[in-house]
């Protein structure tokens, strides 16, 4: 079943991504047979199952604070579109 | 034998031997890239004054194991200096500040980097049809796929443009491309090798890999690559072993499954037969072959679908327009900045990545979606665990049919996301896996997936010597030369 329009408007907010109206609509309708075909999931009792997001027993990896050497701000900044005064020039935020 | 058809190992040989100079393998493989590169199209970006220039410069007696030997990198890896796309108009003209630590430690090796191979953008996709700016043909039928998403460096070691290539394998991307091309690919165990500078999709999924000719080759690569990354929190303490030692070791004793599920309706018959075939050949000579269930097997697409889109729209949320990538000029307010270089940067495969990710994190979806995923995650993780209990490695197909002709599958996003089927599985479970060639249908190679245990990468690799040494496709791309 496809998602509604306003599904889709809602999303691509979040998600902070202009569509176009055929965008939508086709979005719209891929997500939708997308999501049916995860539904597949609900056939499983998992209530009582943990969740698995790290594989590695692995926790809190920290290293000791010591300064190393950075890549210089000129190299680090020099892909950015706008640079102004050493700091990245945005519209109006608030 | 030219010098753009030998594998690292035999070039090394030569090198070594003071037969060849750097220079003749690096004009040779130059060569080859020009003659064939045409009808391939496996590279975004090829830097060949500075290869010949490093090659003409290199001196084997002081420098690293790969001294000398040319390669190339998936252009999901930063390269300081070297444009690193991604395959997206997002970061067309992105030169990174730093290089990835696989990059680096081949550099440090004293290799030769040729140039940036072509994939799906972002990593997202299993054709290369979804590189912003071309596809990638497969050399075996240059109206067919590579694979992806790493495709042009399965691609390039196929058509003997480059002897081997590093990839990244989330669902299925380094295995997948090697099966449709016809050559090695392994995908360690998550966390073996560093994914510093390696730009991100999937976080818990993402895993470096090798492309090469062989299963030599691919064990010298991995010596190289793999090993903790105090830049890379999920890297692994481990050691390193010599993965060549593994390679005489034979299969006398081992035990081998072969899930049933992975047997199904839905792969191509001549696939099946050719892999039992090659489970045919383990048993004769030594090794334990049975078949098992991974029960949840069909479920392993589904959450993967969530787990992966889920963790992409948080990855991809650093392509703003503000510190690097695709700006959109005419932005009034921040937002619109945002929603308009991200509108204008990302192709529809990718976009459709982020939506599916954000709706499965969203209030109100994110227990039904994402984290319903992460549980069944954990479900098909013990199936493996439950196997690997009484065997040691497992067999399957790589995919469950051979390349697909491009354009195929473009229409309906399900029925590509539909050929990583044999492959999720593993990069859900964080385990190792390689395919190597087992055979051909129609002309098309056929992949072989074999699967082991957490950090088990030097069992894999003495299977797959085994079999690869009484079972080598004679058989080269029919590519000609223009």
């Amino acid at each position: 079943m496809a998602l509604s329009l306003a599904e889709v408007e809602h999303v691509a907010l979040l998600a902070r991504l202009t569509l176009s109206e055929n965008e939508k609509e086709l979005f719209a309708q891929q997500l939708g047979a997308i999501l049916e075909y995860v539904d597949k999931l609900r056939e499983l009792p998992t209530d009582d199952i943990e969740p698995l997001s790290h594989i590695l027993p692995v926790f809190n990896v920290f290293r000791e604070d010591h300064c190393r050497p950075s890549p210089s701000r000129e190299e680090t900044m020099a892909n950015a579109a706008l640079v102004e005064d050493k700091q990245y020039r945005v519209p109006r935020i608030i | 034998m030219e010098l753009y058809e030998l594998t690292v190992h035999q070039l090394v040989n030569l090198l070594d031997k003071g037969e060849v100079s750097s220079r003749e393998i690096a004009d040779s493989i130059l060569d080859r890239i020009q003659s064939v590169e045409s009808k391939v199209k496996a590279f975004l970006t090829l830097d060949e004054d500075r290869a010949r220039e490093q090659a003409s410069q290199t001196c084997r007696q002081a420098g690293g194991f790969l001294q000398g030997i040319p390669y190339g990198l998936k252009d999901l890896f930063c390269t300081r200096g070297m444009r690193t796309t991604c395959a997206s108009r997002m970061l067309e003209h992105f030169v990174p500040p730093y290089d990835a630590t696989a990059a680096r430690k081949l550099a440090q090796a004293g290799g030769i980097l040729v140039g940036k191979l072509n994939m799906d953008e972002f990593a997202m996709g299993s054709s290369t049809e979804h590189s912003a700016f071309f596809a990638t043909h497969n050399p075996w039928d240059l109206e067919r796929v590579p694979g992806g998403s790493s495709g042009g460096s399965a691609a390039a070691v196929a058509a003997d443009e480059v002897p081997f290539s590093l990839g990244s394998d989330t669902g299925g991307s380094i295995r997948q491309p090697a099966s449709f091309c016809g050559v090695v690919g392994f995908r360690p165990t998550y966390g073996r090798v560093s994914r510093w500078g390696v730009v991100a999709f999937a976080s818990s999924l993402d895993q470096v890999g090798v492309f090469s000719k062989d299963v030599r080759d691919s064990a010298l690569v991995m010596n190289l690559i793999a090993g903790h990354d105090p830049l890379d929190s999920t890297s692994v303490n481990l050691e390193v072993p010599d993965y060549t030692a593994f390679l005489n070791k034979g299969i006398k004793g081992m035990k081998i499954a072969y899930p049933r599920e992975h047997f199904g309706p839905g792969v191509q018959n001549e696939i099946k037969q050719s892999v039992y075939q090659a489970l045919q050949w383990f048993e004769q000579n030594g090794a334990v072959v049975e078949e098992v269930s991974l029960p949840h097997s069909e479920y392993a697409l589904p959450a993967y679908y969530l787990v992966a889109t889920a963790e992409a729209s948080a990855n991809l949320a650093r392509f703003d327009g503000v510190r690097f990538g695709l700006r959109d000029e005419g932005a009034d307010n921040i937002i619109e900045l945002f929603s308009r270089s991200r509108a204008n940067g990302f192709g529809a495969e990718v976009k459709r990545r982020i939506m599916l990710g954000t709706y499965a994190l969203s209030s109100g979806y994110y227990d039904a979606y994402y984290l319903k995923a992460l549980k069944v995650r954990r479900l098909i993780w013990e199936d493996f665990q439950k196997v690997f209990g009484d065997y040691d490695l497992i067999i399957s197909p790589t995919t469950p049919t051979t390349a697909f002709k491009l354009g195929e599958k473009l229409g309906d996003p399900l029925t590509e996301y539909m050929t990583d089927i044999l492959t999720v599985p593993v990069n859900m479970a964080g385990l190792p896996g390689i395919s190597i060639p087992c055979g051909f249908a129609g002309g098309l190679p056929i992949g072989m997936q074999i699967i082991g245990k957490a950090f088990a990468e030097g069992t894999i690799l003495q299977a797959a010597y085994a079999f690869e040494q009484s079972n080598r496709p004679n058989q080269k791309p029919p590519l000609g030369v223009n």
